[in-house]
């Protein structure tokens, strides 16, 4: 198989195509999701070629690329969005828990359960901050009562480093908060329902750099609870937030390493190129 | 080399004229559609107002054995073809009905006759010399009178003029209407909800897509037609019914629900359905917890205005039977009835002075019930509309 993966330079870590090259040694090293050999198609464009994979658990994994290599695509192959674009066609394995997610027998309302996702640009639900939060958990019946929900709420709230802001307001329209706060509640209405990985499309691309670093800070705290795969066009955004680094060119996965190694040394004249700005 | 602001400004001038010669022609434009509007409701209010007032007369009426055997003795000989006939023939029941008026003889204001009515009124009435004599004297001394016409609003139509009101042919419209909206408002927002959300994208789908626009162009008599075919012949519900004729107007109503339901979903940001997916939703969940509820005002808005297009609507009540004279209000579905615009159709067609009016009349109160509808619209728009 065409794998896009150098040879790996640790053997022992990296038994498969789709490993990092260098594996971080103090990282978690479960996996969370396993992609093998994965071909996507807008109608007659190939937009995802062959892309292997491995996304460890509790670990920020960051895509990288310059616009249009496929980054985002493959985002949205890990909750199964794209069953929203009808042209699709999708081969190859991606494994969760192991399952393949794209399997006839996968209900994708289940697997977005167990992976959340954060947008681009924030969509708060037009509800009340409170609702935002409480919709999904009462809808897949974790909570009920009242008082649950309440403490629900307050959790998910604080987790998004949201509650000492809003608790005084969770009546109000999520809307009338500011575009960081936005994005936080969003996040928070993700991690409420307690899923495993969090996806998250871009997230701080329409924040200002002080809400981009209050939400950075935040996905340094979320991955010790979560495994967090983030689309991130700024570089140093990935090299400060990321255990681990995909590069993404043309709808190949070009390399993926570890962050560290990726910024300082890269293995791939592609990846470095870019890296030091040449182009993208 | 530059040009100078007064270069510039001289070929200026030719673009703010231009601008200019715009807005006074749209001003225009405005003026004109607002004194069509003005002279037609003006006009309407003129002639339907006195339609609004029906003549009385202050009489003695003897309630005797004699008079509910002959209606016509209960009043003195003079005033006898003054006084409604139709009131006259009511009298023996309402001696039936109250026993104590036997015997008596009782000052009352009686409903006149509608030559009377029209005589009152200033307008030409056939009375004879004698008559007019004698209605003269009565309005010197305060026993002839013009009153509030309570009739028009509680009565049927009748052959008699005095005696012909609206009510039967509101209740018929209400009817209809409940059965229009009973029908399309569900079917409509479902088929759309359908198309917008559910539906792949395909041959099929487009083609009906192609057929739903286009039904919203087909004439309405046609659906008439179609109606009687499907709800009198196929299905044997009875004709002149507001069951049949709301079945009609709703078919013809659905492609308006349709229409409008989905701009009101599409209006919704692909955005919110994200969101929604993203937490777990099943795309019924979508529908109904964020979709729904985000195009509810778009969604009713079309209806009322689709509703308001029906309710106006009289072609395709021709043919399933519903432009006919109905005296006695509806109160079941299955009953025949007529509608208000079928009403004024009726009332269109008769030569007495009395149906012009009633006729103008008509209009009033159905043109203030669509603007009702209409306020309506507008107010569920502003109550239920959300930003986001």
């Amino acid at each position: 198989m065409n794998s896009t993966v150098a040879t790996p330079a640790k053997p022992a870590a990296a038994t498969r195509p789709g490993s990092p090259v260098v594996i971080n040694e103090d990282a978690n090293h479960e996996l969370a999701i396993r992609v093998e050999d994965l071909n996507l198609w807008y109608g007659e464009k190939q937009a995802l070629k062959n892309i292997n994979i491995d996304v460890f658990q509790k670990n920020v994994t960051a895509l990288i690329g310059p616009s249009g290599c496929g980054k985002s695509t493959f985002l949205r192959c890990l909750n199964r969005m794209n069953d929203l674009i009808r042209s699709v066609r999708i081969e190859g394995l991606v494994e969760m828990d192991g399952r393949d997610v794209n399997a006839r027998n996968m209900d994708e309302v289940a697997l977005r359960r167990r992976v959340g996702m954060v947008f681009q640009k924030p969509n708060p639900f037009p509800k009340s901050i409170y609702d935002n939060i409480a919709y999904a958990p009462t809808m897949h019946d974790l909570v009920s009562r009242r008082a649950d929900k309440d403490d629900l709420v307050e959790s998910a709230l604080r987790d998004a480093g949201l509650w000492e802001e809003v608790k005084d307001i969770l009546d109000q329209p999520g809307t009338s908060l500011s575009g960081g706060q936005q994005q936080r509640l969003c996040i928070a209405r993700a991690i409420a329902v307690k899923p495993d990985v969090i996806l998250m499309d871009e997230p701080t691309s329409a924040l200002d750099p002080i809400s981009t670093a209050t939400i950075e800070d935040l996905m340094d705290k979320l991955k010790t609870q979560f495994s967090i795969v983030t689309v991130t066009h700024n570089m140093q955004q990935a090299a400060r937030v990321a255990d681990y680094t995909a590069f993404f060119h043309m709808g190949e996965l070009v390399e993926y390493n570890d962050t560290k190694t990726m910024f300082s040394n890269p293995n791939t004249k592609k990846a470095e190129d870019y890296i030091t700005g040449r182009y993208g | 080399m530059s040009h100078s602001f007064d270069d510039i400004s001289a070929q200026l001038k030719g673009r703010h004229r231009r601008t200019k010669r715009l807005k006074f022609m749209s001003m225009g434009a405005l003026a004109l559609a607002a004194t069509f509007l003005v002279v037609f409701i003006g006009d309407m209010v003129m002639r339907g107002y006195p339609a609004f007032q029906q003549a009385e007369l202050h009489v003695p009426v003897t309630y005797s054995e004699q008079s509910q055997e002959i209606p016509l003795a209960a009043v003195e000989e003079d005033v006898r073809d003054l006084v409604s006939r139709g009131w006259l023939r009511q009298l023996p029941r309402d001696m039936a009905a109250d026993a104590s008026l036997m015997g008596q003889t009782i000052d009352r204001w009686v409903i006149a006759d509608d030559q009377v009515d029209q005589y009152l009124k200033g307008h030409k009435s056939h009375l004879k010399p004698k008559q007019t004599a004698v209605l003269d004297r009565m309005i010197e001394n305060g026993t002839a009178e013009l009153k509030f016409n309570i009739n028009f609003f509680t009565t049927g139509d009748s052959k008699l003029p005095e005696y012909a009101g609206i009510w039967s042919a509101a209740m018929g419209t209400i009817l209809t209407l409940l059965v229009t909206l009973a029908f399309a408002f569900p079917v409509g927002v479902l088929t759309a909800v359908y198309l917008e959300e559910f539906a792949p994208d395909n041959r099929f789908t487009q083609a009906i897509e192609i057929n739903i626009n286009n039904l919203a162009a087909v004439p309405s008599i046609l659906f008439g037609l179609l109606g009687l075919a499907i709800f009198i012949n196929f299905f044997g519900m009875p004709r002149s019914s507001p069951l049949v004729g709301g079945l009609t107007l709703g078919l013809m109503t659905l492609p308006v629900i349709i229409i409008t339901t989905r701009s009101a979903l599409r209006s919704v940001p692909d955005t919110i359905r994200q969101a929604a997916f993203g937490v777990g939703c099943s795309r019924w969940q979508v529908v109904r917890d964020h979709v729904l509820p985000l195009s509810l005002p778009g969604i009713l808005t079309g209806s009322i205005i689709g509703l308001a297009q029906a309710m106006g609507e009289t072609a395709p009540l021709i043919i399933v039977g519903m432009v006919a004279f109905i005296p006695d209000a509806p109160t079941a579905i299955t009953q025949a009835a007529t509608v208000l615009p079928a009403q004024i159709f009726t009332w269109a067609g008769e030569p007495e002075q009395a149906y012009v009016e009633r006729t103008a009349a008509g209009i009033l109160v159905l043109l203030s019930v669509l603007i009702l509808l209409n306020a309506a619209a507008v107010m569920l728009r502003k109550k239920f509309e959300r930003r986001w």
